[in-house]
């Protein structure tokens, strides 16, 4: 038996000075605020959207109506942000772990991986208005036209494929950080051990280094993928914000994804007072299902963090 | 393990400098695309830039009409009109971002310093959730928040009639304000900081500490004169980066701060945090219609190039002053 760790004898504040326990009770008042603050907006809105949600909006589709009996659901909003969010993973999650492994494990020359280092904090915080922007240049030209419609000649530069690609774009910082820190947390001696029986750097890194940082994979991922579908510029700007899918053509899946379409967000600024569709109802409803979504991810990443926590330490 | 291992031996110098190369040509490929995406915004802000001079820094006119002016004169394929005088928008960018970061550092610093040290363990298990769940809540939902609830208290409950009438010519304060959007780009903020101070706070060294706290400092005295003191380069760092998104935020921002290009004068006293103003991001998601009009389109790419250079230099800075930490040995 050991002895119980030590503790400080005295926690009481009786001997602080007086502007040293006004400082802890400014921070206890603001910690406690703060909590309060978060508890208000949560339960403003899960209360709110249990008030307005009705099972048949999650099934119709949204329609341009002034009644709210006729707006209809938002079913292709629905669908829309989780297609968007699954593409834009799709792209961002591959080269994001690329990216992060080339910046750990290889890094040279030098000078770019400074440039990538900072490129990559640089679009960290760039404003998706002005990555919006960006895609609107991008994929009007004309040799990007095959991803969204055409007509007359001009290149609508407005798809599911413009979106995905500038809000991947969004989520790959998240994804090269979180990715980086994992790989840079494993001792390099697990690497020179891979190495001692006779791995290739590559092959160390696919069966060592990657299974071994596959939760920070997952947590940047997961950061990523809120950050994703809770953008609302890029989406206002490169989907069109056409309420239910408007598909290109009739080719089953590609028509649909070079056509217009909205998603959660654009759907809840649509509905807002200060939008066209002004249905404080329906966006109450519409926020109620995000909010949802960005709850579970959150979820799961402390349940990736806590359990990879618990995991065996490399000693 | 499966392969043999003199075969593998064999082919390893190329097998690994492929993977070199080809991660690496990878990384070069999107440094390559974010440099194009600097050149191509300058290049379509140029006309605006080149017509304007540094008057569109200034002010002169009313933004509003002038905006409205050049988006006719590319609609109705007149001769091209690029007047703009930025200065209301950019005031209110300016109003806007500082009001909400001075707020939000003073909380966070405090909220960090006390979820890093002082709070219970019980708070503690709160906290750190719920600074995530604050920091990844979308943005317009934040903004349905404050232009229903926010907005109209502060329209309904702070504003006196006898103000709404005293300024009923030019502006109408109708709730949608400087004050409601401090108030919430701040909670939107404060996590971002949070996160950032909490992480720099844990990683100073615990035997600084316990070396104050040998000679008889205080717990709060120590926190504050060792630990602050050692995070200060992550605290300018965490500012930089939330001074970032807060200049950036456009969605919440337009939906609550008035959409007016007005530029809020502090000499009218109080009335001043009730007035309406537009800041820049908030200007191109409130114009994106006008895209289909050249000079506008021009114009709006204008003021997406201010916001691209302010927040990539923001981001340098905030690269920078995280070396020192990194130099002691300690990251973040």
């Amino acid at each position: 038996m050991t002895a119980a760790p030590a503790r400080r004898p005295d926690r009481s504040t009786a001997s602080w000075r007086l502007s040293d326990r006004l400082g802890l009770g400014l921070a206890w008042l603001l910690g406690l605020l703060f909590c309060a603050i978060a508890a208000a907006i949560v339960i403003y809105f899960l209360v709110e959207g249990i008030r307005y949600l009705r099972p048949n909006l999650l099934v119709t589709n949204p329609a341009a109506a002034s009644s709210e009996s006729q707006s209809g659901g938002f079913l292709d909003p629905l669908l829309g942000t989780l297609i968007v969010g699954a593409m834009a993973m799709a792209i961002a999650v591959p080269v994001g772990i690329g990216i992060a492994v080339w910046l750990s494990e290889f890094g040279r020359p030098t000078g770019l991986a400074r440039v990538a280092e900072s490129s990559i904090e640089m679009l960290a915080g760039e404003p998706s208005v002005v990555l919006a922007l960006f895609g609107t240049i991008l994929f009007t030209a004309p040799a990007l036209g095959f991803l969204s419609q055409t007509t007359h000649g001009v290149v609508l530069g407005q798809s599911f494929f413009a979106t995905a690609a500038l809000l991947s774009l969004v989520g790959l910082p998240l994804v090269v950080a979180s990715t980086r820190e994992g790989l840079q947390a494993i001792p390099s001696h697990v690497r020179e051990a891979s190495y001692a029986v006779g791995k290739t750097k590559i092959a160390t890194t696919r069966r060592v280094l990657l299974p071994a940082a596959r939760p920070s994979v997952v947590t940047g991922t997961m950061l990523g993928l809120g950050r994703v579908i809770s953008d609302t510029a890029i989406v206002l700007l490169l989907l069109g914000g056409t309420l239910t899918f408007s598909t290109a053509n009739s080719t089953p899946v590609l028509g649909l994804l070079r056509g217009t379409g909205d998603t959660l967000t654009g759907y809840i600024y649509y509905n807002a007072p200060t939008g066209d569709g002004n249905q404080p109802s329906k966006a109450y409803a519409a926020t109620f299902v995000l909010l949802l979504m960005v709850l579970a991810l959150n979820l799961g990443v402390d349940f990736v963090l806590s359990r990879s926590r618990k995991a065996v330490t490399w000693r | 393990m499966d392969e043999d291992p003199f075969l593998e031996r064999g082919n390893s110098i190329s097998q690994d400098q492929r993977a070199e190369l080809g991660l690496g040509a990878l990384v070069f490929v999107v440094v390559a695309l974010l440099l194009a995406m600097l050149v191509f915004v300058f290049h379509e802000a140029w006309p605006s830039f080149a017509h304007n001079g540094l008057g569109w820094f200034g002010g002169g006119g009313n933004v509003d009409n002038q905006i409205q002016a050049i988006f006719n004169s590319g609609e109705y394929k007149t001769a091209p009109v690029y007047t703009f005088h930025a200065w209301p928008l950019i005031w209110s960018t300016l109003l806007i971002t500082i009001g909400a970061v001075a707020i939000a550092f003073v909380s966070a610093l405090f909220i960090a310093v006390f979820m890093v040290e002082f709070a219970p363990p019980w708070l503690r298990r709160i906290l750190e959730p719920v600074v995530r769940l604050l920091a990844s809540v979308p943005s317009v939902i934040y903004g349905l928040a404050g232009v229903l609830v926010l907005v109209p208290f502060i329209g309904n409950h702070l504003i006196a009639q006898s103000e709404k009438a005293s300024v009923t010519p030019t502006i109408q304060l109708s709730g949608s304000s400087l004050l409601a959007a401090v108030l919430i780009l701040t909670v939107m903020i404060a996590p971002i900081m949070i996160a950032i101070f909490a992480d720099g706070l844990r990683a100073v060294p615990r035997g600084w500490l316990e070396g104050s706290l040998a000679l008889g400092i205080n717990q709060w005295r120590t926190f504050w004169k060792v630990a602050v003191r050692t995070a200060r380069p992550v605290l300018v760092a965490g500012t930089v980066l939330a001074t970032a998104r807060a200049l950036g935020e456009a969605i919440m921002v337009s939906m609550v701060s008035g959409g007016v290009g007005f530029a809020p004068n502090p000499v009218d006293g109080l009335i001043f945090f009730f007035e309406p103003s537009q800041p820049l991001a908030a200007t191109i998601i409130r114009n994106t219609e006008g895209l289909s009009s050249p000079p506008m389109k021009h114009t709006l790419y204008a003021i997406a190039a201010v916001l691209l250079f302010s927040s990539a230099m923001l981001s340098v800075i905030g690269w920078a002053t995280k070396q020192p930490m990194r130099r002691y040995g300690m990251v973040p």
